[in-house]
């Protein structure tokens, strides 16, 4: 049936009905507050069933009360249809050849402002619409390889992904770029990392902390930094792409498995956790950080390791913490868990029994830490040796989230103790690193004079 | 002596039937067509922001900064893959926008990394009763909606906005005025500079809650804006709830004539500027339309109207400061031939502007080359005018030589203007752009408003398709009960008010003052509490108080114009000495009354001590040599000289005048 009144429910709906309205009609509707005119607009579903939304002829809208309406009227009626003129996204002779890939996310998008929707920009000619100085940086080809909401991504398309780089690779492209949602990417980004190994050419997954219809979005840079990065970056690394500072002024390439996001808000949400980033980029110009990066090949040659277990879990170490929880892990078949622990990397004794429980049912447990930056080092104290004779396997310096990741990427593979801790524990992507530099852990405080004085030099 | 330049605008001026304001009558707008709409903006006075929990109305110096933030502004592509105007010409002019920020007047919400916090409720209670107050039909429900502002005055590049209500009315003395909708919207950064390519803010004032109030194009001649303006200001004051000072209330004025166009000016922050402003700006247009016809009539033929152009070698020039600068900072000097446009750029548009300066104003703005950006070959200096920093003005030859190299013909006009090479591309589209609006008539822009009552370019205006439901907030239901609580702690209407005081016998000149300051409340008040005529509390207040400060805050606090009272009655004063003693605590508000009374030097006496100083006194006048001829005039105001300090505060003084003139005249 068609759906004529979008949105709209219970008495809302009844009201509609019994003046012969609809969605998209312009009407006067008179109220027992006065009168007023405009288009009504689809609702929102999960506001309430007491209004109907009306665009006025200025542009802005307004709800009116069902229960002070006394009579509406349909003046005349117009549908909006959805649909971005596309261009051509030109082919300039001498530019890198890059190909994005889209997850789900919005990368751009264009405003309706008939209806106030705004309408996700995709296809290269939609993304050349929006915009238009893509087409100075690269050769751009798109394919969207499906449709997921960030918080929804995972094994299944983090393998997906993984297989289409490859064949894009074999193909032959200069560089991938990925559009993706934020609140996950450095999930995906760890994944790939371990997926896609010997990389021949870049990797750069790029998001946007404000949305692509907003004047002040950083889509458009960001999609501009990671287009010329995927292009022209000698690092053949799998890559997140985000703002360094707020300003619109660089981006910052962080490695895969390093990576967080680290503001609710923030553009500049992500960092490089224990180490620094591989570089920064701004438009034309890639400043190297570190040195010992995989170099761009011309040889269209990627390992790809499509593999990952689904059942393992993270657990986040809290006081008072009952072995129940590890249990009933245990109990509902999970194959690996990573504990997010305490200080350098420690539980509370009450949970040792379900410790052992786990590890003599073939659980692998693995040990981070809730600190973030440091390594887990669990001989320091007593706790720690306990832990690790129980069987618990410290995870060196990887991220949770990464040997989360890691964890599912080996168990995919074989479930033999030893290779496992083998596989766990041996670097692939600098998810482990031999040491932590000393402007790896630099988290400001405010109100510090030196450090005031560095916000008001630079543009944070 | 006027140059032949000058001539021709003096002509034009002519031509445009252009009079100065005060000459103008009733027909003189009826003949153009003068239509005026406002839109009216007043910050409440709230405790917080609107959308986030950072204080109102705290201000800094612009250089007290704790950070600074870099934005670009991008335009967003509406429905039909097109950019809007104004998008497009922000996005051609490439800004660099700083944004300011202190840790006391903003989170980060006004830098837009965080999304808005739930909308100020003391500001909602607020902005309704102004709504009510302007009988308008209230909304069932909020939608915060984004209207986009791509100058950078809002970090996000869109301002949050929401309409309380639509359709209200409201009378002027002349006719009744229709409001089209009143809306809380968030206020935009201050601008602390704009050179080249980059603009500065500060981000203390924005969020801040501001209402906006927008009229109907209703208003038919400039006086008509102006009482409408005062009118919402004074409906705004009357709830009590707005800020004032500086910056807090300020309008934007929608210009119209016929076969004109709608031309905004912005930020007009005096009312009293809003007669020259819109009248100059009526003429401005109909000197666009003059010129329009003056081009049709030349049969140039605008589809293929171009201008030409070519880069000057600096050499060709007399050495002067200008070319010196040019050299320096490596621009190119471009000279650009306008085709048949001769005695256009000499046009008159506004008083002390020509033609030409809507062609340097845009450079300025749209390809930011800072002014002076240009010369031209009708140049020519105001004989009443100091043209100081102007660029020095090429001789009859260099102008030969430039008209040589482009070719041009007699009937032509030429521009001279510097330029960095990566502005030149725009720089030239924007004369051509300007140029060919001349053969349309009046193009659509906002215009920023100067003291001297005329009006700069400031952008392209901007259209309805640039608004859209912000995503971030949730819609509001305004209910019943709610607007209903309001009704109940509304003051009277504004036009109510102004029966009462016509009705107490307050002249209308005092009108203003009294509503400006929304001092009705206190005068109703303190006339029942003390028993005084309304009238003369108004007037002590309209007059009186006016005259200690003009248009600056109230000096001295109603309450304390109640206790002053009091104390007089207190001690048995006449209320004379309240007239005496204001003054002294306008100075200083915290000073005590019993030591004003010795400021003033007041000295208790009895009537009889006084009453028997008369007779003695008019002996004394008449034993003066020298005598006014308005002889009991003059005795009268010597003597009452001589005795108003005794008299003060013991004695009604209108009463001792009546016994002096008795007395006076008593021996006639």
């Amino acid at each position: 049936m068609l759906d004529i009144f979008k949105g709209y429910k219970g008495r809302a709906v009844e009201v509609l009905k019994s003046f012969k309205m609809r969605v998209w009609g312009n009407c006067t509707i008179n109220t027992t507050r006065g009168k007023f005119e405009g288009i009504i607009l689809p609702r929102s579903e999960n506001d309430d069933d007491k209004h109907i939304v009306l665009k006025l002829p200025t542009g802005y809208n307004v709800g009116i009360d069902i229960d002070t309406i006394t009579g509406m009227k349909e003046n005349s009626f117009k549908e909006a249809h959805y649909k971005i003129p596309e261009k051509e996204f030109p082919y300039t002779p001498g530019l890198p050849k890059v190909k994005l890939l889209g997850t789900g996310g919005t990368i751009a998008s264009r405003l309706d402002y008939r209806t106030g929707a705004v309408i996700p920009a995709f296809s290269p000619g939609e993304l050349y619409g929006a915009v238009p100085e893509l087409a100075e940086i690269c050769n751009l080809d798109t394919e969207k390889v499906f449709a997921v909401f960030s918080e929804n991504m995972g094994p299944e398309q983090y393998i997906k992904l993984a297989v289409s780089i490859g064949e894009e690779i074999k193909k032959g492209i200069d560089g991938i770029v990925i559009g993706h949602g934020t609140d996950t990417m450095h999930y995906t980004s760890a994944a790939l990392s371990f997926m896609l190994q010997d990389l021949p050419v870049p990797v750069v997954m790029v998001g946007s902390q404000r949305s692509s219809d907003r004047p002040s979005s950083d889509a458009a840079l960001n999609l501009m930094h990671a287009a010329y990065t995927a292009g022209n970056a000698d690092i053949a690394e799998v890559l997140v792409c985000m703002f360094g500072p707020t300003s619109d002024e660089y981006a910052l390439l962080h490695q895969g498995t390093r990576v967080r996001k680290m503001h609710s808000s923030y553009r500049s949400t992500f960092r490089t956790i224990g180490e620094t980033p591989i570089a920064s980029v701004k438009r034309g110009e890639i400043k190297p950080i570190k040195t010992d990066y995989n170099r761009r090949r011309d040889d269209k040659k990627v390992k790809v390791y499509p593999y990952f277990e689904e059942r393992i879990a993270m657990v986040y170490y809290y006081p008072n913490m009952h072995p129940d929880m590890i249990d009933s892990l245990v109990d509902n078949g999970y194959k690996g868990i990573v504990i997010i622990g305490t200080g350098l990397g420690h539980i509370n004794k009450p949970v040792y029994p379900a410790i052992k429980r786990a590890v003599a049912k073939g659980v692998h447990i693995y040990m981070t830490v809730q600190t973030l930056w440091g390594f887990v080092h669990m001989f320091v104290y007593d706790t720690g040796r306990d832990l690790m004779s129980m069987g618990i396997v410290p995870a060196e310096n990887m991220l949770p989230e990464t040997a989360y990741i890691k964890l599912g990427w080996v168990l995919g593979q074989t479930t033999d103790p030893e290779k496992v801790r083998d596989m766990m524990l041996t670097p692939i992507a600098r998810d482990i690193t031999e040491g932590e530099p000393y402007n790896g852990y630099l988290i400001f405080q405010g109100g510090i004079p030196e450090v005031e004085e560095f916000l008001k030099t630079f543009h944070k | 002596m006027v140059n032949k330049w000058e001539q021709n605008w003096l002509r034009t001026r002519e031509r445009v039937k252009w009079v100065e304001l005060k000459k103008a009558d009733l027909q003189t707008y009826q003949d153009i067509g003068f239509k005026c709409g406002l839109e009216v903006h007043q910050q409440l006075d709230t405790e917080k922001k609107l959308f986030c929990r950072c204080p109102a109305g705290i201000y800094s110096d612009f250089d007290n900064y704790d950070a600074e933030i870099v934005r670009h502004m991008r335009p967003t592509l509406s429905e039909l893959g097109e950019y809007d105007g104004t998008a497009l010409m922000e996005f051609k002019t490439r800004k660099k926008i700083v944004y300011r920020i202190k840790n006391e007047t903003a989170c980060t919400y006004e830098f837009d990394d965080t999304p808005p916090f739930s909308i100020n409720r003391q500001a909602l209670e607020y902005g309704m009763e102004i709504a009510l107050l302007l009988k308008l039909n209230i909304v069932g429900e909020l939608h915060v909606t984004r209207k986009q502002y791509l100058d950078g005055s809002i970090p996000t590049g869109f301002q949050r906005t929401t309409i309380l209500g639509i359709e209200g009315e409201f009378p002027i003395s002349t006719r009744t005025i229709r409001v089209i909708q009143f809306s809380v919207e968030e206020d935009s950064c201050r601008e602390v500079s704009d050179h080249r390519h980059t603009r500065v803010y500060y981000t203390d004032r924005l969020g801040m809650p501001l209402t906006q109030t927008v009229t109907y194009p209703d208003m038919l001649t400039p006086q008509e804006a102006a009482e409408a303006c005062h009118y919402i200001r004074f409906v705004a004051r009357s709830s009590g709830k707005v800020r004032t000072g500086i910056g807090a209330a300020r309008q934007d004025v929608n210009v119209s004539v016929t076969g004109g166009t709608r031309v905004e000016i912005k930020g007009v922050s005096h009312i009293s500027w809003i007669p020259s402003l819109t009248h100059n700006e009526a003429f401005r247009q109909r000197s666009f339309l003059e010129i329009k016809k003056e081009l049709q009539s030349r049969s140039l033929d605008k589809s293929t109207w171009n201008i030409s152009h070519c880069s000057l070698p600096l050499n060709k020039l007399q050495p002067r400061p200008i070319i010196d600068k040019i050299t320096k900072s490596g621009w190119m000097l471009i000279a650009v031939n306008l085709p048949g446009f001769q005695n256009i750029l000499s046009f008159f548009t506004q008083p002390q502007r020509t033609f030409a300066d809507e062609i340097a104003d845009r450079l300025k703005v749209i390809a930011c080359l800072e002014k002076p950006n240009m010369l031209h070959s009708e140049e020519f200096c105001f004989s009443d005018k100091d043209y100081t920093d102007h660029p020095q003005l090429l001789s009859g030859e260099e102008w030969q030589l430039i008209k040589g190299l482009l070719q041009a013909k007699q009937e032509d006009a030429q521009i001279l203007f510097w330029t960095p090479q990566e502005d030149l591309q725009t720089a030239l589209e924007t004369i051509q752009e300007r140029a060919m609006w001349a053969f349309d008539g009046v193009p659509n822009e906002t215009r920023k408003s100067l003291p001297d009552g005329t009006t700069i370019f400031e952008r392209v205006l901007p259209g309805a398709d640039r608004m859209y439901p912000d995503t971030d907030s949730k819609p509001i239901p305004i209910s019943q009960e709610f607007v209903e609580e309001v009704l109940d702690k509304m003051p009277l209407y504004v036009y109510e008010r102004m029966e009462q005081l016509a009705a107490w016998g307050v002249p209308r000149d005092a009108h203003t003052y009294i509503l400006r300051n929304n001092l009705m409340p206190d005068i109703e008040h303190i006339s029942a509490e003390h028993d005084i005529d309304p009238k003369k509390t108004a007037l002590l207040f309209a007059h009186n108080i006016k005259s200690l400060h003009g248009d600056g805050p109230l000096p001295v606090k109603p309450d304390k114009i109640s206790d002053l009272i009091t104390f007089v009655k207190s001690r048995k004063l006449t209320f004379d000495i309240v007239y005496e003693m204001l003054p002294y605590l306008a100075d200083d508000p915290k000073i005590q009354f019993s030591s004003v009374l010795d400021l003033i030097g007041y000295e208790k006496h009895n009537r009889e001590d006084i009453l028997k100083e008369i007779p003695l006194l008019h002996k004394m006048y008449q034993s003066f040599k020298t005598k006014s001829a308005n002889q009991p005039f003059s005795e009268c105001n010597w003597i009452m000289g001589q005795l108003r300090k005794l008299a003060l505060g013991n004695m009604p003084l209108r009463e001792v005048e009546e016994k002096v003139l008795a007395e006076i005249t008593k021996e006639k």
